[in-house]
């Protein structure tokens, strides 16, 4: 079990510890230093690639967020409806086809649709539209399993006391899956902050996101600042995920102690 | 639904169409024309002959589809014991487990690429170890080789299989382990006869969710294979982008969408029985 560990984290621990190499030599040590952070805060180039990776990420996890919990309730809430399997297959598919396949396709469609009415320009908007295809796909999957353990009669008891629907999902089921919608928006966030393929078929000149940059950095061999901006990605993320499972911890036990201490009443 | 329907469903049917029109000089023709009241739909199949006949092509399908079923099979192999020992751990510990498991999963995937690619390197970390310490005379290849590759795509994709494993095998009534040992199976029989049929669900979930993506991916064989790699993601890129060849691009991916087709399709129907309890 602990190799599995070390074949997980080897490697990116590696990363972080060569980033402060002083050589220019990625893997030869030549003594600590920040002299690459230095050079990546004057590297344009990451930096507005960043900004950008960034504004569509956010853009991103908002709409896939709600386009998938509004797939995830359709498809929890009625069993059968005509064009059920293939909503389903469509829903799950992106999580799965190589991506090369979704961006030809996409940028193809994108084509002729400029073809026939002049727009859309590829860019931010295109790179966000593909994005969200795939954003939702993690979405549905991760709202539609904190649905299924859900208990119906929740919903039920709010109806029969008197709520309308609309009041039902604001005021019973929103609040109670708003935990899963939570990590379905940071999930989708950092998925498109790191994503390569379908950026680089969608977006277009004036465009060029930060992992396409660091991916043709990569492509031509090994480069220090590849690795001073992965140290920070892990620090930003680990940071994040440490933050955010506290919170989902703490929520969960005052969850706990509120559905105690509502049994102990009745 | 519309949202889908639009973005991605169309796609396709735009791409098959590309995929039989042909080439102008700097851009594909339409297929339909429409000219002295006539309507004419010329079909062009020479990009698929094309595919039949150059055997680089039928190669590369084949290498792909080998490289992707080594790696689902050495996947399988390290997350099934790894997600076994995991679901019988104390329950207050899952939830660290888990989140060790999924940690690398949320930092960047192109930077673990990378990371390999420093690691792998003639004069990467692990030969410049092995030199200091004078175990090895010169430094070994094992960068752009099948090895570097499926290495990379194991790395990449273990997490994926060990989540639905785990969710499967959590889930798993003990009880009946128990009832067989009781009837006297030894617990090597136990463990054949009783959990590996139960995780079935869990087992071609996972594998689909590995092998599909590992068949198309396009950015490991880019920074780690080589030569000898031939990988489909990355001759349907090198049409597409270098050769500017769409139409022949898109005829690459209409012959890889119909080889996944059938894997596909046994995902969506056990996605349906392991979203359940996938958390």
């Amino acid at each position: 079990m602990g190799s599995v560990f070390l074949f997980l984290y080897l490697p990116i621990f590696t990363l972080i510890v060569l980033s402060f190499n002083a050589s220019p030599m990625v893997t030869n040590w030549g003594g600590w230093s920040l002299r690459w952070y230095v050079a990546l805060a004057k590297d344009t180039e990451i930096i507005n690639g960043f900004l950008l990776s960034l504004r569509i990420a956010f853009l991103t996890a908002c709409s896939s967020v709600v386009l998938g919990t509004l797939a995830a309730l359709s498809l929890h809430r009625f069993k059968r409806f005509p064009g059920r399997t293939l909503f389903a297959g469509m829903v799950n598919s992106p999580l799965v086809m190589p991506e090369v396949i979704i961006g030809l396709s996409l940028l193809l469609m994108l084509v002729s649709v400029q073809r026939l009415f002049g727009f859309p320009e590829r860019g931010l908007g295109t790179i966000w539209l593909g994005h969200t295809l795939l954003g939702m796909a993690y979405a549905t999957v991760v709202v539609q399993s904190r649905l299924q353990e859900m208990s119906p009669s929740l919903e039920e008891a709010a109806q029969d006391l008197g709520c309308r629907p609309l009041q039902v999902f604001f005021l019973v089921t929103l609040p109670l899956i708003s935990q899963a919608i939570g990590s379905a928006w940071l999930l989708t966030f950092t998925l498109s902050l790191d994503d390569v393929v379908l950026s680089a078929f969608l977006s277009g000149p004036g465009s060029t996101t930060m992992p396409i940059t660091i991916f043709s950095r990569a492509r031509l061999g090994l480069s220090p600042s590849v690795n001073t901006v992965a140290t920070l990605t892990v620090a930003v993320v680990s940071v994040g995920v440490f933050a955010a499972s506290i919170l989902i911890a703490r929520a969960e036990r005052r969850r706990a102690q509120e559905m105690a201490a509502a049994y102990r009443a009745s | 639904m519309t949202f889908l329907l639009a973005v991605f469903l169309l796609p396709f049917m735009v791409v098959f169409k590309i995929s039989v029109s042909e080439m102008d000089t700097v851009f594909f023709k339409d297929i339909w024309t429409w000219s002295d009241e006539l309507i004419t739909l010329k079909i062009k199949i020479g990009n698929y002959i094309g595919l039949a006949k150059d055997s680089l092509y039928i190669q590369t399908y084949l290498s792909s589809i080998k490289f992707a079923a080594a790696t689902t099979l050495i996947c399988l192999l390290i997350a099934y014991p790894f997600a076994y020992f995991m679901a019988r751990s104390p329950a207050d510990r899952r939830p660290a487990l888990l989140m060790l498991v999924m940690l690398p999963f949320w930092t960047s995937f192109l930077l673990r690429v990378y990371a390999w690619k420093m690691l792998l390197a003639d004069s990467g970390v692990f030969n410049n170890i092995a030199l200091t310490l004078g175990v090895i005379g010169e430094p070994v290849k094992m960068m752009n080789t099948p090895f570097s590759l499926v290495l990379g795509m194991v790395y990449t994709y273990v997490p994926f299989m060990i989540l639905p494993l785990y969710a499967n095998l959590v889930k798993m009534d003990l009880s009946l382990l128990e009832a067989a040992l009781d009837l006297g199976a030894t617990p090597w029989q136990a463990f054949w006869r009783i959990t590996v049929p139960l995780s079935k669900s869990g087992i071609i979930a996972g594998s689909m969710l590995v092998f599909i993506p590992c068949v198309g991916e396009f950015v490991i064989p880019e920074l780690l294979g080589g030569p000898q790699t031939l990988m489909i993601g990355r001759v349907l890129w090198d049409e597409f982008f270098s050769n500017n060849d769409w139409p022949m691009a898109a005829a690459v991916a209409v012959v890889m969408v119909l080889l996944i087709i059938v894997p596909l399709a046994l995902f969506n129907k056990y996605q349906a029985e392991s979203t359940g309890a996938r958390a």
